[in-house]
């Protein structure tokens, strides 16, 4: 594993720009797709290599075009890109979501046509879920598909579809059986967003930004080969994909190279000042320490869980609280950045503001959608109610 | 760092578990407060537990013990701690051990770890003098007298104070903090009935003479000792304080399971099924920082001053949570002395106060960290 490690850190100091060793702001983050645009031409040539070599996806099969390693090779890939603070080349619902689904539950065919441009980031993806009237309540959606022959005949409006004003292609849950109780009657359905009866709409959000759409989807013909896993079975696929999803949000305070990352406590001292070393202000200070002291506790427990799981235990119980600790910490942690602030966290753009605390701003009142998104926080509590401890319905 | 136990911790867990289950369950704290038991703990389950090795885990091989480390004693602490059991494992096989085996000349070792590790003595720590745990606030002074010391002060709160065959007073000497080996039977010791119907003593120290080979360790170096055995102390008892968080925990789920209101059990009520998941994240975020923190003691790490800091608070909190939580959701049979929920909460307010409230060790895991 030396050996490899070694391998690794060279590899890198010879082909990642020296470009992308720094902090990468919101609007320079890679997501691929047809309409993909590379304000610096280091991000595609980075891009290009890491995909090259499987990278982009370390750990799927070389076979589709990834990287073929294992966990534990993964996990040393991670930590010296880490180190050496290399962005992370490509990011998105291709890679963090649907691979790993297609892996699992596509057929040869499905995954052949979609894993390979997912990996060089060609294809952007996006996700169908909630709709208007199925939030928390997922499995009351109502998009209708009508199986016709060889396609599906589809109709529906679905929401929150990240960035789909941006993808190419959407992954979708539809109702194929309005008869049946409501989570036996869901399937799971590949789109094509080129079908002009596929039309995205960007939502102004709280933050400014509009990464949220709806989705609007009428009388859109899906062949037949695009449906993923069992007619009707659907539920299944999209609750495993949640799974990825949450892993995914939950990891959210380790995105960005560490070392890239403001603390907390710096913040602090240099708001408040500093007096013996200390942060002046006792109060905030002792606040600082609490946050602190939380997300520690909460980082040892995603390493404890990945030691056992090394140790070959099966995923136990504490997967269930990642999602929900660490949206919930990252929430509070734009809050202690925006307290040690005063009035310089209150900017919202132009003069007066420094860059990094308007951008603190803006990332507050993204945080906001990391404990609604995926799940919401009180849907989590209920999964560990029912699933961990057992309580009754 | 290793936050997964060798099978080696995993057998002495196992076996701790089952030992306080069978011969020291809450009853038998129930049955200690209300004979007003003159020693508050059992000697019999004491020897007992030295028999099983429990008393040498942080003594070296040399000196009859097993140095298995802060990571072995945690796990029996964790045990003790699930059923309240009252013994002298913080102040004798953690306290008196670390500080026998760290600060201890070869004469004094030999003079009393055998007895330690046998079973048949206590030591107590006696440190603090305020309101609040503040050990570099060390107002009892010794000062030379003859050949030897003369010690002058009072102490309180002093763990297993009353019965101790020995205690280790840190008092003010001209050049820092020194600590005394002092025999118990030298100094006035009034018993305090504590709400967790555990030992505590207030002491008085007026004019007691020592001689020099009562001097623990370096002359003015007791503050160094004392701050390393703390660190010691504060991840034991959060281990003993995850137990009995985990047991209040455990005790409170199955209640919302049994327990039926409006025709269904009350655990079908979102408001508490909430409450309940929210007690399962703290209990296992607080695991994870206390095996942090003793794998870190027992690797001697840079970190392990701050890691038991962080792991004491989690426990503070976590077992103020899962006590209060326990009874409220518990209901009017939790304010019952009868139900055994609310020997959980008297206990959280005790050992939360003890070597650290949360106050205390936010402010020192924010010196160790740098702000």
């Amino acid at each position: 594993m030396s050996q490899f490690r070694a391998e690794v850190r060279a590899w890198l100091e010879e082909n990642c720009p020296p470009a992308m060793r720094t902090r990468m702001p919101e609007d320079e983050q890679v997501a691929g797709g047809k309409q993909a645009v590379f304000k610096r031409p280091e991000q595609k040539i980075w891009l290009d290599r890491m995909a090259a070599k499987g990278w982009t996806a370390p750990t799927w099969p070389k076979r589709y075009g990834g990287g073929g390693l294992s966990n534990e090779e993964a996990l040393i890939l991670d930590e010296e890109m880490q180190d050496l603070g290399c962005r992370t080349p490509l990011r998105g619902m291709g890679l963090s979501m649907l691979g790993p689904v297609l892996l699992e539950y596509g057929t040869e065919e499905q995954r052949q046509t979609h894993i390979p441009p997912i990996i060089r980031g060609e294809i952007r993806w996006c996700q169908g879920y909630s709709e208007p009237g199925a939030g928390s309540d997922l499995a009351s959606l109502s998009t209708r598909a009508v199986l016709q022959g060889e396609h599906f005949l589809v109709n529906g409006h679905k929401i929150w579809t990240s960035n789909a004003h941006l993808s190419d292609w959407i992954f979708c849950l539809v109702r194929t059986d309005p008869t049946v109780k409501k989570h036996d009657g869901i399937s799971f359905l590949l789109i094509d967003m080129a079908d002009p009866g596929v039309r995205p709409r960007p939502i102004r959000l709280i933050s400014g930004a509009s990464v949220f759409c709806e989705t609007f989807i009428e009388n859109v013909r899906v062949p037949v080969g695009h449906l993923v896993g069992e007619l009707n079975k659907g539920w299944t696929i999209a609750k495993r994909l949640l799974e990825h999803e949450r892993k995914g949000i939950g990891g959210i305070g380790a995105r960005n190279a560490a070392k890239f990352e403001i603390s907390v406590e710096a913040m602090a001292k240099a708001f408040a000042g500093e007096d013996d070393g200390r942060i002046a202000d006792p109060v905030l200070r002792d606040r600082v320490a609490a946050f602190n002291i939380d997300n520690a506790a909460f980082q040892l427990t995603r390493r404890r869980a990945a030691e056992e799981e090394e140790a070959g235990a099966p995923p136990g119980p504490l997967s269930a609280m990642f999602k929900l600790q660490g949206t919930e910490l990252n929430k509070r942690r734009y809050e202690m950045l925006l307290e040690a602030e005063g009035f310089q966290g209150l900017g919202w753009e132009g003069e007066g503001f420094s860059e990094d605390a308007l951008r603190f701003t803006r990332e507050w009142l993204r945080s906001k959608a990391n404990s609604i998104e995926g799940g919401t926080s009180e849907i989590q509590l209920n999964i560990i109610a029912k699933r961990v401890l057992g309580l009754p319905d | 760092m290793a936050l997964v136990l060798t099978d080696e911790a995993r057998m002495v867990r196992d076996s701790a578990f089952d030992f306080f289950r069978e011969q020291s369950p809450v009853t038998a704290l129930r049955r200690l407060r209300d004979s007003n038991d003159p020693d508050g703990f059992s000697r019999d389950l004491w020897r007992q537990m030295a028999e099983l090795g429990w008393t040498g885990f942080l003594v070296s091989e040399d000196d009859g013990g097993s140095a298995f480390g802060m990571t072995g004693l945690a796990q029996v602490m964790e045990a003790a701690g699930r059923t309240l059991a009252a013994t002298p494992l913080l102040s004798t096989a953690l306290l008196g051990a670390s500080l026998l085996a760290l600060a201890g000349d070869q004469a004094q070792k030999d003079q009393f770890l055998p007895s330690l590790l046998a079973g048949e003595q206590i030591f107590a720590l006696a440190l603090e003098e305020g309101a609040r745990h503040a050990p570099d606030q060390i107002a009892l002074t010794a000062v030379r007298a003859g050949s030897g010391y003369r010690l002058d002060g009072t102490k309180t709160f002093v763990l297993d104070g009353h019965i101790a065959d020995t205690l280790i007073v840190a008092a003010r000497t001209d050049d820092g903090v020194t600590l005394f080996l002092v025999p118990g039977e030298a100094v006035q010791r009034r018993r305090l009935s504590v709400v967790d119907s555990r030992n505590a003593a207030n002491l008085v120290l007026d004019n007691v003479s020592v001689p020099a080979s009562a001097v623990l360790g370096p002359v003015g170096g007791g503050a160094a000792i004392l701050s390393q055995v703390l660190d010691r102390a504060r991840a034991g008892l959060a281990a003993e304080m995850l137990g009995s968080a985990a047991e209040a925990f455990e005790r409170t789920v199955q209640y919302l399971k049994d327990r039926k209101q409006f025709g269904v059990a009350i655990g079908s009520f979102q408001s508490l099924k909430h409450r309940a998941a929210t007690m399962f994240c703290e209990v296992e975020m607080t695991r994870s920082t206390v095996l942090a923190a003793v794998s870190a003691l027992d690797a001697d790490a840079p970190d392990a001053p701050s890691l038991s800091c962080l792991a004491k608070t989690k426990a503070n909190d976590t077992l103020y949570l899962c006590g209060n939580e326990g009874v409220q959701m518990h209901g009017g049979i939790g304010m019952t002395d009868e139900h055994e929920i609310g020997f959980f909460m008297k206990r959280a307010r005790v050992a939360q106060a003890t070597f650290g409230d949360s106050r205390f060790t936010r402010d020192r895991y924010a010196r160790l960290m740098g702000y």
